[in-house]
């Protein structure tokens, strides 16, 4: 049966496990995997500019033995042309196995689901999804520490508007005894319904600061973010707060010697690059680890469906 | 104050005191030709203040946007006279172009003939969410 992801919570903590477990056996034994999609079509719909997200998917089919069809820029899609994301999707399904697509407005990923034929992956619909960074991070934090439940996981930076940091939280809270200390400045604090609706109905404990040295004692994972240009529609907002938070060794000196720092990436300047060194810089693994993912994400759709 | 009972129509009861004439403006009652009476602060038996609707002809009312609007409204259907049918109308589990998400980032914004869905995720606080961006109505 044809089944997209949206949202990371459309996945089970049981299938996530599995994901895990595929992409540790991908990342271990590569060979395994390489022809599984043989004669497979990924399209990579990106009305966004995307580098990494877009690549990772690409290369996570070519891995797997598959082809890629893309467009080149949202300018010189049919899109621009005034096509509705829903004739999108039904078009593109004539042409692909599988879709990966990022849009800038919230919802269009649900509405691709509905209208195509194929699985859709959600690569981000604006400030709302980004389920694949989130497998991308999940992966990271099983590599680093083998476990979800029991780490204070510590969000820094923008967690108004940054969709990973949503996604996460909403991942990592139905694992047991999890703790978030949410760090950023008064403005870019998470939303009240993330907080009411997520961590207050699951009885998750968590805190809220704007002062990172402070909570860095206490932390496991510390999971840092850019403040996204992309989401102001204020310039000036966004240049008063871009610098509230830079990782330096300095302000790591009260860590623990085993915290795992994370980050979507790209980074600006929100982490120096003097911690690219530390051994607890874990935000290029994390690459790696996202795009074994999305290799375990598209086995497991592509077999749902009846593809392979 | 009396109006006339009705024969075949509807008796929206019970409603909210001062939530009548916007039930009457969300169901679009203006458009009808037929007689409709709005009653702001009748006395109900329990002596609480309360709204009451009537409308003298039969019609396909949208019992969902009552749900949203004003949970807890009996609705009369009356045939030759006589309650037909009455209804307490509770809060919808999905409302379907009722009204339309405000998030100026939400696909609805732009996506050609795009049906506006609302979904129920707090009963207690009465919360729907738009489904495509879950921003909350």
């Amino acid at each position: 049966m044809k089944r997209s992801l949206i949202d990371i919570v459309d996945l089970s903590t049981q299938e996530l496990d599995e994901l895990i477990a595929c992409a540790k056996d991908i990342m271990a034994h590569p060979e395994k995997y390489s022809e599984i999609c043989h004669g497979k079509k990924l399209a990579t719909l990106f009305f966004e500019p995307s580098t990494r997200t877009r690549m990772s998917f690409e290369a996570a089919m070519y891995e797997l033995g598959g082809n890629v069809i893309s467009m080149s820029s949202a300018a010189s899609s049919s899109a621009a042309k005034g096509e509705s994301v829903a004739d999108t999707a039904r078009v593109i399904s004539c042409y692909a196995d599988i879709i990966a697509m990022r849009h800038p407005k919230e919802g269009a990923a649900l509405v691709a689901a509905n209208n195509a034929s194929v699985p859709v992956i959600n690569a981000g619909d604006g400030g709302h999804c980004h389920p694949t960074q989130t497998l991308a991070d999940l992966l990271t934090i099983d590599i680093q520490k083998g476990r979800f439940s029991g780490l204070t996981v510590g969000l820094c930076g923008d967690l108004k508007f940054g969709r990973t940091v949503h996604s996460l939280i909403n991942a990592l809270s139905r694992y047991e005894d999890v703790r978030f200390v949410l760090i950023s400045p008064e403005e870019l604090r998470l939303p009240d319904y993330v907080k009411t609706d997520v961590l207050e109905a699951r009885g998750i404990a968590y805190e809220e600061t704007a002062d990172l040295e402070g909570a860095m004692p206490s932390l496991d994972i510390l999971y840092m973010t850019r403040v996204q240009k992309e989401r102001f529609f204020n310039e000036e907002d966004y240049l008063r707060l871009k610098d509230s938070y830079i990782l330096t060794p300095a302000k790591l000196a009260g860590a623990k010697k085993d915290l795992a720092i994370l980050h979507p990436l790209p980074r600006v300047n929100e982490i120096s690059v003097a911690v690219d060194d530390d051994p607890r810089a874990c935000y290029f693994k994390q690459v790696l680890c996202g795009k074994f993912m999305r290799e375990a994400l598209i086995i497991k759709l592509l077999k749902e469906a009846g593809t392979i | 104050m009396n109006i006339e009972p009705i024969v075949n129509g509807v008796v929206i009861d019970h409603i909210t005191a001062g939530q009548g004439m916007r039930l009457y403006e969300l169901l679009g009652l203006d458009k009808l030709d037929c007689s409709v009476a709005v009653i702001k602060n009748a006395m109900g038996k329990r002596g609480l203040r309360k709204d009451i609707i009537k409308i003298d002809q039969e019609i396909d009312l949208d019992l969902d946007v009552i749900g949203y609007a004003d949970p807890g409204v009996t609705v009369n259907f009356i045939k030759d006279g006589k309650v037909a049918e009455k209804r307490t109308i509770d809060m919808p589990e999905k409302l379907v172009d009722v009204i339309k998400c405000r998030n100026p980032r939400c696909i609805t914004g732009t996506e050609q003939e795009l049906r506006h869905i609302f979904i129920l995720t707090d009963r207690k606080n009465k919360v729907y969410r738009c489904m495509y961006c879950e921003t909350q109505a």
